[in-house]
């Protein structure tokens, strides 16, 4: 188990030190001639040699690249053109907001997926199974904007069960203050026992986390409906039912146990997946998190800011595959064992 | 042939739809009422109407009527999509068998580019990528394409590797290998990751049409429509729904064709005998 | 310990459809090995499904008589069937490294299974430990996950479960055409062993006619899901009736005449 963990570390460690070039590529060599824009439009051609020189544009494209390392490592991820603060310390401000959205989504998703795939692969082909294989398909291909905008229009707007936006009540800031510890206000108002927070925190997580949900409660359906019936398929299935276990068993206790694998496969792919899909969310639901900051980045051009959130999910993700690889090898021995 | 459909209904369906889409957006001008206003015309008398028979999805902000835009919109997406996959295949596949073929360095190198590719979500890097070159449809086909190609390349691989068991002696022997086994195996694989990416990719291009990275006013992209129908949602609701039900119908439409071919060609799926 | 199987039909669809396996009389006594031959989709992997009982989870129909020791296993009800089945007739298959649930210790279903059929779990332990023995294997291998064993071993484990189980009829479904020439004849000899000592009556399957000729006392003949030939080994392949038998028998390569 060691060898096989430092493997899939080393590996990883490679893999991001790629995504930190190909970010590089992004933020230095793509949009054009940094040093004209830094210049502004109406510098002069010695001024312009001027910027690229102080930019350290002239210097060979190695030294560059090994700057822009040098300050990833060290926590220099540039300063947003917008906001004019250190884009690590903006992503620091905004990735707690989406952290809760996304691990609440994920949370619906497994709740809903894993038990809706389970029924379709245990009944195939009756009504539910393509009720369940099409519903996972509808939630596989939402446009998650979209699924924002109407769901906001019907319950918040129309209907007025649930709050139109933000993370929660800011009148009730007044009267019942919530102490920022971890800067998710869900777990902050559980851990201090602000009940009145924590209704209000919860109940504006509902729409955003569904909407995000769609996605992986869909994924996840299938792929369980799929991997229980390729194991029910299989030889020693049919094995314990020859030795006389009852139907509910053969499913409940060695097929099932099986099914876990490819949901925690893709638990990693659904997890960034997500992230990106809050992206286009949190707009429109004034959420605080890394899906506005990126928007409002996109809205101003602000190319460090960008790079910055990019880098970081792409970092979080690697991460994330590498946990649930690790964690996969523990339960499963024949991952570690190959 | 009916009876595969009738046994796997959501199939039929997804094929009937995405051949729907494809002949809408072939005959396009004759179906839309207004071409014109897929275009550039403006007729702002007219703005903000709601659902009518004469504008049966409405009319936007400037007058223009949603539903040729929405028909019109068969010809941007899809189409996106089309450029995508191909340029993604032109480029993954070749890889994909330089990798799996030939092994050796040049195996490890394309596969650890590969990887690190794939270290990022697809919408995200297509958006960094999208975010630093100048908005238009060509840099979000471009953009995402640069996110598409390694998913190919993988998928190739594993085909090429399987082949290259065998060491070759001359190079037209390996050419004519490659030609001869490789690429017919593969065709199938592809055939289905190409139809299941099709709808991500529909999906992708709206997304990021949808933050103002890809299509530009007046071009009739579903995405574009639904921001710009975000601010007069919650009273003229038909701007925002009509377009992105245009995206989810072609994206559901797609993967269940997808899905479907995969049932079908799949050939690890041995029937329950 | 006697199975008797007459007028045994297996279906995919109505009454009409022509049976896929059609077996009108195979007796396998204790203490006797008879062997069940037949190429690929002659019907005889299905035949011992419907001896299981578990055709149904294939989506086929099963009509005829399936009797063990005198009693009718066609007509038990679900709980009934399945305290025969495994307790009573154990099943081996073919590719054993396959057959084992890969997530679980091999130890694990072993025990699980004897305990599922009413042994406490002290004796249930016994018991394997013994059975494994009477194998050849070391108990400790139970301990250990069925990609840590080889197909032989796997093979033998599986028929130490229906020794554990002490299992009166054993249904072997090709097993040893996964393994090597070696590993297959010390799985052979085992089989001998285990008709000798406990006196099982043991139905073997496979297409290899030669092992069969080696191994059974008696042989039946499926093709196309039907029988074709039928009766002890020696004389069937001495002088063979039907023109498919000898069109097997030909096909046999014969090493030192």
């Amino acid at each position: 188990m060691i060898r096989y963990a430092v493997r899939r570390v080393a590996l990883a460690l490679v893999v991001v030190a790629g995504v930190v070039i190909l970010t590089f590529v992004i933020a230095d060599v793509v949009p054009g001639d940094p040093a004209t824009s830094w210049a502004g439009p109406h510098a002069s051609a010695a001024q312009i040699a001027r910027a690229r020189q102080y930019l350290g544009l002239d210097e060979p494209l190695p030294v560059r690249i090994g700057r822009y390392f040098g300050g990833i490592v060290t926590g220099n991820w540039g300063i947003s053109i917008h906001t004019h603060r250190p884009v690590l310390s903006d992503i620091g401000t905004a990735a707690p907001a989406t952290v809760e959205l996304v691990i609440a989504a994920l949370i619906i998703g497994v709740l809903a997926g894993v038990p809706l795939g389970l029924a379709a692969a245990r009944w195939p082909g009756s009504l539910a199974d393509h009720v369940i294989r099409a519903g996972s398909v509808l939630g596989v291909s939402m446009p998650v904007f979209w699924l924002a905008l109407i769901l906001q229009l019907v319950f918040a707007q129309r209907l007025r069960v649930l709050p139109v936006a933000g993370q929660y009540d800011p009148n009730l800031m007044f009267s019942h203050p919530l102490v920022s510890r971890t800067q998710m206000p869900v777990i902050d108002s559980l851990i201090s026992g602000n009940w009145a927070m924590l209704g209000s925190t919860l109940t504006h997580l509902v729409l955003p986390a569904l909407v995000v949900a769609a996605y992986p409660a869909g994924v996840i359906a299938r792929m369980t409906r799929a991997q229980v019936l390729d194991t029910l398929g299989e030889t020693h299935v049919q094995m314990v039912r020859s030795l006389g276990f009852p139907e509910r068993t053969v499913f409940g206790t060695f097929a099932m146990k099986l099914a876990w694998n490819p949901v925690a496969a893709v638990l990693a792919l659904v997890f960034a997946y997500s992230l990106v899909n809050s992206f286009l969310v949190e707009s429109i639901f004034d959420w605080p998190g890394l899906g506005s900051y990126a928007a409002a980045s996109v809205a101003t051009l602000d190319t460090p800011a960008i790079v910055g959130v990019t880098l970081f999910v792409a970092i979080a993700y690697v991460a994330c595959n590498l946990i649930v690889d690790l964690v996969q090898a523990a339960l499963d021995p024949r991952i570690r064992l190959r | 042939m009916i009876r595969l459909l009738r046994a796997n209904p959501l199939i039929a369906v997804g094929g009937a739809i995405s051949l729907l889409i494809l002949l809408v957006a072939l005959a396009a001008p004759l179906i839309a009422p207004y071409p014109a206003d897929a275009g550039s015309a403006t007729h702002p008398e007219m703005a903000l109407q709601a659902p009518s028979l004469q504008h049966l999805f409405g009319t936007d902000q400037v007058g223009r009527d949603v539903f040729s835009r929405v028909i019109y919109g068969t010809r941007v997406s899809p189409f996106v999509a089309v450029l995508v996959l191909l340029i993604a295949c032109a480029v993954g596949i070749p890889l994909g068998v330089i990798a799996g073929y030939f092994g050796g360095i040049g195996d490890e190198v394309i596969m650890r580019i590969t990887d690190v590719f794939l270290a990022f979500p697809s919408l995200l890097l297509a958006l960094a990528f999208a975010a630093v070159l100048p908005p238009s449809l060509t840099s979000l086909t471009i953009a995402i394409a640069i996110t598409w190609w390694p998913w190919y390349t993988r998928l190739i691989r594993g085909q090429a590797a399987s082949v290259a068991g065998r060491p070759y002696v001359e190079a037209c022997r390996a050419l004519g290998i490659l030609l001869r086994h490789v690429l017919p195996n593969s065709v199938t694989p592809v055939i289905v990751q190409v139809s299941l990416d099709f709808g991500g990719v529909i999906l992708t291009a709206s997304a990021l049409s949808f933050l103002g990275l890809g299509a530009q006013d007046p071009t009739p992209d579903w995405g574009l429509m639904v921001a710009e129908g975000e601010n007069y949602f919650t009273t003229q609701w038909w701007l925002v729904t009509f377009p992105g039900l245009a995206i989810l119908l072609a994206a559901m439409a797609f993967t269940l064709l997808g899905d479907g071919l995969r049932d079908v060609l799949d050939p690890r799926r041995v029937p329950l005998r | 310990m006697k199975l008797e199987i007459r007028d045994l039909q297996v279906r995919f669809g109505g009454p009409d459809t022509r049976p896929v396996a059609s077996v009108p009389e195979l007796t396998v006594d204790g203490g006797e090995i008879a062997g069940l031959a037949g190429e690929s989709g002659s019907g005889k992997s299905m035949t011992i499904l419907a001896v299981l009982g578990l055709a149904g989870t294939a989506g086929a129909a099963v009509t005829g008589s399936v009797k063990l020791d005198g009693q009718e296993l066609t007509q038990l009800s679900g709980a009934a069937l399945r305290a025969i089945r495994g307790r009573r007739i154990a099943a081996i298959f073919q590719s054993p490294s396959l057959a084992f649930n890969p997530v679980f210790r091999v130890g694990q279903i072993v025990s699980r299974t004897l305990r599922m059929h009413g042994l406490p779990a002290g004796q249930a332990r016994e018991r394997a430990d013994a059975a494994m023995r009477s194998v050849l294997l070391s108990p400790e291998l139970l301990r250990r996950y069925p990609s840590q064993l080889s197909g032989g071993q796997l093979q033998r484990v599986a028929i130490a479960l229906a020794l554990a189980l002490r299992a009166e009829v054993l249904l072997a479904d090709e097993p040893t055409s996964a393994l090597d020439v070696t590993v297959q004849a010390e799985v052979l000899e085992l089989l001998r062993e285990v008709r000798d000592s406990r006196g099982m009556a043991i139905l073997f399957v496979s297409h290899d006619l030669a092992v069969i000729a080696e191994l059974c006392d008696r042989v039946t003949i499926m093709r196309a899901g039907e029988v074709v030939e039928q009766g002890l080994t020696g004389q069937v392949i001495a002088a063979p009736r039907h023109e498919y038998t000898r069109e097997l028998l030909a096909a046999v390569p014969r090493i030192g005449g």
